[in-house]
């Protein structure tokens, strides 16, 4: 087991951890872990180590086992290093029926990688999703807490070149 | 028969703050309820009203209000399921990114109705923008003495909170989201028990749907007999319809239960028509759970009556010629559409979300999706389609939650109303090479 002392949350992320757990009955804490979850893959470089995993259990003295399920059920919680901008374009029927797929291809050449994969300079990383609840403004995509919607070629070119002029992560909680 | 209760106000700018909210009659049900009516009364005019659920099951409110346990000294709790993952519905999410307040209001009112003093919202991860709206409203209404210890001086205490799930379909399903608030994978749990008697920590729990429990607020203005007079039959008030697909103006709709269907989709009120002129192939009525119907079948009945836009309407002639209201996912397909392929998007879907407990869902949902993908390669054979149909048979029934009910109903429709499209794809491909995308697989 790795050494979960080796890492801490910021002051301000600590901050939220105690404000979450105080949400929920003594002796219900657990409620917590998806929650923090969240905070701690913002702040540890976008997905969840074990090192990280540790760390998040050590603080709900739980055991890690208990967080390893948790986060492996949930598909927002990557268990694999991500590029610092994660697009996730929805693949389901009413996205697909609005022509989902062209706006996957695009992305795919664009960026030369396909479905599940990062580039090679780390910034971005292509997943497909299911229904993100998106589908009266199909296609669309999310890229850290903001929905684009109505994608047209154009405007996933306009994105991708603003996303890697801002260095754009999609890290949030 | 654009009649509107919960998206009365939707146009109005600000109507997200409390300040506006209230200036447009926002909390003054509330201040009525609280300071004029006991709980019980409260539940008596959500019964009177009719109401049924809003997230898909259609159950009736007021009688899932009355089954609550009440055993002394235990607390109860309210859980809004605002997981909202059903492919083609967003309503909900419209409804609070719009009208925060009103989700707000309804949730105090019935708190307060049910004896609960801790509720919480759980919106599902991806929402994470809308979660945030909903806190600002939250902070709004405790700063306001709406939420917090003794209520408008009622002597009524209550805490709302609003937790974040992580992305899974499966924690809709209410049992699986009292384990996902819980802390614990989103596995449905066996039942009985029902929430009702053992929830959230063991303790009594009313989950309902974020649009049932905005519904409260004008039952409870206008009373529960007024409300039941709008609507058809059982299928009382207005109902929220997430309009997707091949139409000219998607979005969400406020019917009033009883508008047909034929006009929903054609009249420049609603949908608008068939984008480009085109014609209509197939409707999914209720969110991608409930059966596929072809046009002629989702404008008509098999009798020839006009489908209307309510539980009974759409219900009529069951899974054989009819279909669901379900959660109001209402996705339209014009004639060009491969319904293989749609169906394909929803059977990957149910195997990426099911929970894996129970073999039957967790299997067949799994080869469902690869004899699609087979059929959609030109690989299969008429063979894999009875295979397809005798795979869906052994799910329904046999597992532990309706997921996988879930999965398997659009696979019986699509195989029962298009069985040739299905032929055509194994025998001869060249006879449907207009159908979009069929070629055009990504996983
Ligand atoms: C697989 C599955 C997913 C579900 N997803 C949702 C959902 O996202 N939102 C919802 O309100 N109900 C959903 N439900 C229905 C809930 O289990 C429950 O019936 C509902 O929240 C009760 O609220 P209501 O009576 O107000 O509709 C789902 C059910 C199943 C089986
Ligand atoms: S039916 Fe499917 S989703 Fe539901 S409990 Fe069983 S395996 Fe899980
Ligand atoms: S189908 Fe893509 S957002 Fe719903």
């Amino acid at each position: 087991m790795t050494n979960s002392q080796d890492i801490q949350f910021s002051t301000e992320a600590m901050e939220k951890v105690r404000k979450i757990i105080s949400r929920y009955p003594t002796g219900k804490h657990k409620s917590a872990l998806i929650p923090i979850l969240h905070i701690a893959q913002a702040e540890f470089g976008g997905w969840l180590s074990s090192q990280t995993m540790d760390y998040v259990a050590s603080i709900l003295e739980i055991q890690p086992i208990e967080v390893y399920e948790v986060a492996s059920f949930y598909s927002m919680f990557n268990l694999q290093p991500v590029g610092n901008c994660l697009i996730e374009v929805c693949r389901t029927s009413s996205c697909w029926l609005c022509g989902a797929e062209d706006i996957i291809d695009h992305i795919e050449n664009k960026l030369g990688i396909t479905v599940g994969e990062t580039t090679p300079d780390g910034m971005f990383t292509l997943k497909a999703v299911e229904c993100l609840g998106s589908c009266g403004t199909a296609p669309m995509m999310q890229v850290g807490a903001d929905y684009h919607e109505n994608l047209t070629i154009e405007k996933v070119d306009n994105l991708l070149d603003q996303f890697k002029t801002d260095n754009k992560k999609s890290r949030y909680c | 028969m654009s009649r509107k209760l919960l998206l009365k106000n939707d146009h109005i700018q600000g109507i997200n703050t409390l300040k506006t909210y209230k200036e447009n009659g926002g909390y003054s049900v509330l201040e009525k309820a609280l300071k004029g009516m006991s709980p019980d009364a409260i539940v008596e005019e959500v019964k009177k009203s009719g109401l049924r659920g809003r997230g898909g099951a259609g159950f009736p409110t007021g009688m899932k209000w009355s089954f609550l346990a009440k055993p002394e000294g235990v607390p109860r709790y309210l859980v809004c399921n605002a997981d909202e993952s059903e492919p083609g519905t967003f309503k909900d999410r419209y409804l609070m990114e719009r009208i925060p307040h009103l989700l707000v209001e309804g949730m105090i009112l019935s708190s307060f109705a049910l004896g609960a003093n801790t509720s919480y919202i759980y919106i599902r991860g991806e929402y994470f923008y809308v979660s945030r709206i909903l806190e600002q409203a939250i902070e709004e209404a405790y700063q306001a003495g709406y939420l917090g210890k003794n209520i408008l001086g009622t002597g009524f205490d209550l805490d709302l909170y609003v937790q974040v799930g992580a992305g899974a379909y499966i924690c809709g399903e209410e049992t699986a989201l009292l384990e996902s608030l819980e802390g614990k994978r989103g596995n449905p749990r066996i039942k009985p028990p029902f929430p009702a008697v053992a929830g959230l920590y063991g303790c009594p729990t009313v989950v309902n749907n974020v649009e049932t429990i905005a519904a409260v607020v004008p039952i409870i203005e206008m009373g529960g007999d007024e409300y039941a007079k709008i609507g058809i039959g059982k299928s009382t008030g207005t109902k929220l319809i997430s309009a997707s697909g091949h139409i000219n103006k998607p979005g969400v709709y406020e019917i009033e239960l009883g508008l047909p269907v034929e006009e929903f989709i054609f009249s420049e009120e609603w949908c608008g028509g068939i984008k480009g002129g085109r014609k209509l192939k197939a409707v999914v009525a209720g969110g991608s759970s409930v059966p596929i119907l072809p046009a002629d079948l989702i404008l008509k009945t098999a009798n020839g009556e006009p489908r209307l836009m309510s539980y009974e309407s759409l219900g009529e002639g069951g899974f054989v010629t009819g279909t669901m209201l379900g959660s109001g996912g209402f996705i339209v397909m014009d004639e060009d559409t491969s319904i293989v392929k749609n169906l394909y998007t929803f059977s990957r879907f149910y195997h990426h979300e099911s929970c894996g407990q129970c073999s039957p869902c967790r299997e067949g949902t799994g080869w469902m999706e690869r004899i699609l993908k087979k059929i959609l390669d030109g690989r299969g054979s008429l063979a894999d389609i009875d295979l397809l149909w005798d795979i869906q048979s052994k799910i329904e029934g046999k597992t532990i939650c309706p997921l996988g009910e879930a999965a398997a109903w659009p696979v019986a429709a699509a195989i029962r109303h298009f069985r040739p499209e299905f032929e055509a794809y194994v025998t001869n491909p060249d006879s449907i090479k207009d159908i979009k995308h069929y070629y055009r697989l990504k996983n």
